[in-house]
């Protein structure tokens, strides 16, 4: 049971948070991790979120907005189901980055930020991953693909509509 | 999932475990695994840190400060309680070398920390990676929970009554800012990752007011091994005043890109040509840059030196965070260095007018020149804003905007005017209207 007593998260994130405020010697420091659980949780941080978790630390719900609207992970609308993010940043860009990213947008039928319409897949053009020895590469959630050419996209991409593609949260 | 790579002219030390399920405690274990911990309970905090100074060690994250002074600089006394924080936030473009290190080998990290940690006193230490390593996060939760069931980390270590330390893993939400370490302080404590002034430093005011040392990932996972071979025979296998061996991540136009450790000084034209295969599909190599995109680049004719921090520092740029991407001769310089700033900008955490405003105008400077509408005055408009910004900026951020830009600017001014006279590379890399960040 959740120290806040009616908690719009699911049980599993808010005993997590229950948890994360006894771990750091001040509660605060629970503030990033908790905004990117609960964005795991809800899809993206809702102004609901915002007062629990500002609520639960202590904290004015400035301070939470103020530290949001910091962290380019964060986001206050919905993404898609997938969200794809495609680095072009140099080691990716010299060896087909951009040519990875127009073949999302292209196939995807949306741009930069953008959701496809059935809310499976959103886009995004992203600064370096840390997967630059294995570039072109991307990110789908939190799964890295790399050596990425077209065609692999487009198997990763399928995986991920039919329901084979790994989320890793 | 990042494939391993391998050439004879390295030297296994930090990379030794790699591929062979270390990520489990056991194995971790079987392979040597805490001894070095022990070692150092043993042997006491003096004698880390002088193994630590004996091995030349010098900080991974960039800058490559001695880790042995670093420690030394923690007061012994203190009323605040101490910390130790790695700094796992690796964003440098270039750079993926702490990625293979925490998917492989995260109990030396942990070990790491516990070694720091013993060294300067603290009996807590911090994992921070960034936001987009969510899976190796995962990883390092496992590897800290199996430490903790088996009585390597909490209190009383490996039964000994009165050492306790614990460890405390997170990830960020996406900032290169971040990864400055006062910023990561911030971050950690709950705030916009916005750098603190300078001093006092980290080793004497650092997270939640306690002393605190801060050091990159590869640096942590370094110490184990220092103490188990000895710093000073450590030391013997790099260059002058460059111990040990590094990790070093070559993308790019090569023929096998990878991440891999080699002795420092190793000679980097041969990193380049020998280890990872030369550039790819036999063409002509134009430029290096060669430790992360900060670093200014280096000609074709320039890549006869030493991958040393020194060695680097002569050849008039960096070391930095061992991330090596090479340039073939289809690459143009200006697209390059719209590219590069264009990530600056888009970071800056827009504290301090020279950073937020001049990488801003370079930005916006490059991309007119870049789309086709740039006149001569450009380019003396971009070395001069560079040159102005340089020193200027509150954290070192801003320098590295400036730095490299400088670097493309004086090293390939030549391509800059032949853009203006209409020269175009075959191909253009930056295909789409839309560059990241741009206004949405
Ligand atoms: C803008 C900026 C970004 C940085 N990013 C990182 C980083 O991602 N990882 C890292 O270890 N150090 C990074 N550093 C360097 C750290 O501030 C710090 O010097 C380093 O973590 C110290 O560790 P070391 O002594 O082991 O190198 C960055 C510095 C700046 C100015
Ligand atoms: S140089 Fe200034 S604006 Fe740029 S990141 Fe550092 S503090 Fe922020
Ligand atoms: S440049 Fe694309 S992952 Fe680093």
């Amino acid at each position: 049971m959740s120290t806040v007593a009616e908690s719009i998260f699911s049980p599993a994130t808010a005993e997590r948070f229950d948890k994360l405020v006894t771990i750091y010697p001040v509660k605060r420091s629970a503030l990033v991790p908790m905004l990117l659980y609960a964005q795991d949780d809800l899809g993206y941080v809702t102004d609901a979120a915002v007062s629990e978790i500002a609520q639960r630390l202590d904290l004015l719900e400035l301070d939470v907005r103020n530290v949001l609207s910091y962290y380019s992970m964060l986001r206050t609308k919905p993404a898609g189901k997938f969200n794809v993010q495609v680095c072009t940043n140099i080691s990716c860009m010299i060896v087909g980055g951009y040519d990875v990213l127009d073949h999302c947008k292209k196939r995807l039928g949306i741009g930069h930020k953008e959701v496809t319409a059935d809310g499976q897949f959103s886009l995004e053009e992203v600064e370096c991953i840390g997967a630059c020895c294995w570039a072109p590469a991307m990110q789908v959630n939190y799964d890295f693909h790399e050596n990425l050419t077209p065609e692999k996209v487009d198997a990763i991409l399928d995986d991920y509509a039919a329901g084979r593609g790994k989320d890793v949260k | 999932m990042p494939t391993l790579v391998s050439h004879p002219d390295e030297v296994k030390i930090l990379s030794r475990r790699f591929g062979q399920g270390a990520a489990e405690l056991d194995r971790y274990l079987e392979l040597d695994g805490y001894k070095a911990a022990q070692l150092a309970i043993d042997n006491g905090p003096e004698w880390v840190i002088n193994e630590m100074k004996a091995s030349g060690l010098r900080g991974r994250g960039g800058a490559g400060f001695p880790t042995g002074m670093k420690w030394s600089f923690v007061p012994k006394q203190s009323e605040k309680p101490k910390y130790v924080l790695v700094n796992g936030d690796e964003s440098e473009p270039g750079t993926c070398k702490d990625h293979v290190i925490f998917l492989h080998d995260p109990h030396a990290i942990i070990e790491g920390t516990m070694i720091a940690g013993l060294a300067i006193g603290a009996k807590m230490g911090f994992i921070y990676l960034r936001g987009e390593y969510r899976y190796l996060l995962k990883i390092v939760e496992k590897a800290v929970a199996d430490a903790y069931a088996k009585g390597i980390l909490g209190k009383n270590i490996f039964g000994r009554e009165g050492i306790d330390f614990d460890i405390v893993t997170q990830t960020g939400a996406g900032a290169y800012e971040v990864g400055e370490e006062s910023a990561l302080m911030e971050s950690l404590e709950g705030k916009r990752g916005v750098p603190r002034i300078k001093p006092p430093f980290p080793a004497v005011v650092g997270l939640y007011g306690g002393p605190t040392v801060i050091n990159n990932a590869e640096t942590i996972a370094s110490a184990p091994h220092i103490l188990l071979m000895g710093g000073a025979e450590y030391a013997k296998i790099g260059s002058e005043r460059n111990g040990g061996t590094r990790l070093f991540g070559i993308s790019g136009m090569v023929e096998r890109p990878g991440v891999y450790e080699l002795p420092m000084g190793y000679n980097l034209k041969k990193a380049i040509y020998d280890v990872a295969g030369g550039v790819k599909g036999g063409k002509k190599l134009k430029a290096v840059v060669p430790g992360g995109s900060s670093c200014p680049v280096l000609t074709a004719d320039e890549l006869d030196v030493g991958l040393d921090f020194d060695q680097m520092a002569k050849a008039g740029t960096m070391l930095g965070s061992g991330g090596i991407v090479v340039l073939d001769e289809t690459v143009s310089m200006v697209e390059f260095a719209l590219r590069t700033i264009k990530f600056y900008q888009h970071e800056s955490c827009g504290w301090c007018i020279p950073c937020r405003e001049g990488t801003d105008w370079l930005k916006k400077t490059l991309t007119r020149f870049y789309d086709g509408g740039g006149n001569a005055k450009d380019i003396n408009n971009i070395q001069y804003l560079a040159e102005n910004m340089m020193g200027r900026t509150f954290c070192p951020l801003g320098d590295a905007a400036a730095m490299p830009t400088l670097g493309f600017i004086k090293k390939f001014r030549h391509e800059f005017e032949e853009y203006l006279q209409g020269k175009r590379t075959e191909k253009h890399f930056i295909t789409t209207d839309e560059l990241v960040g741009a206004a949405h």
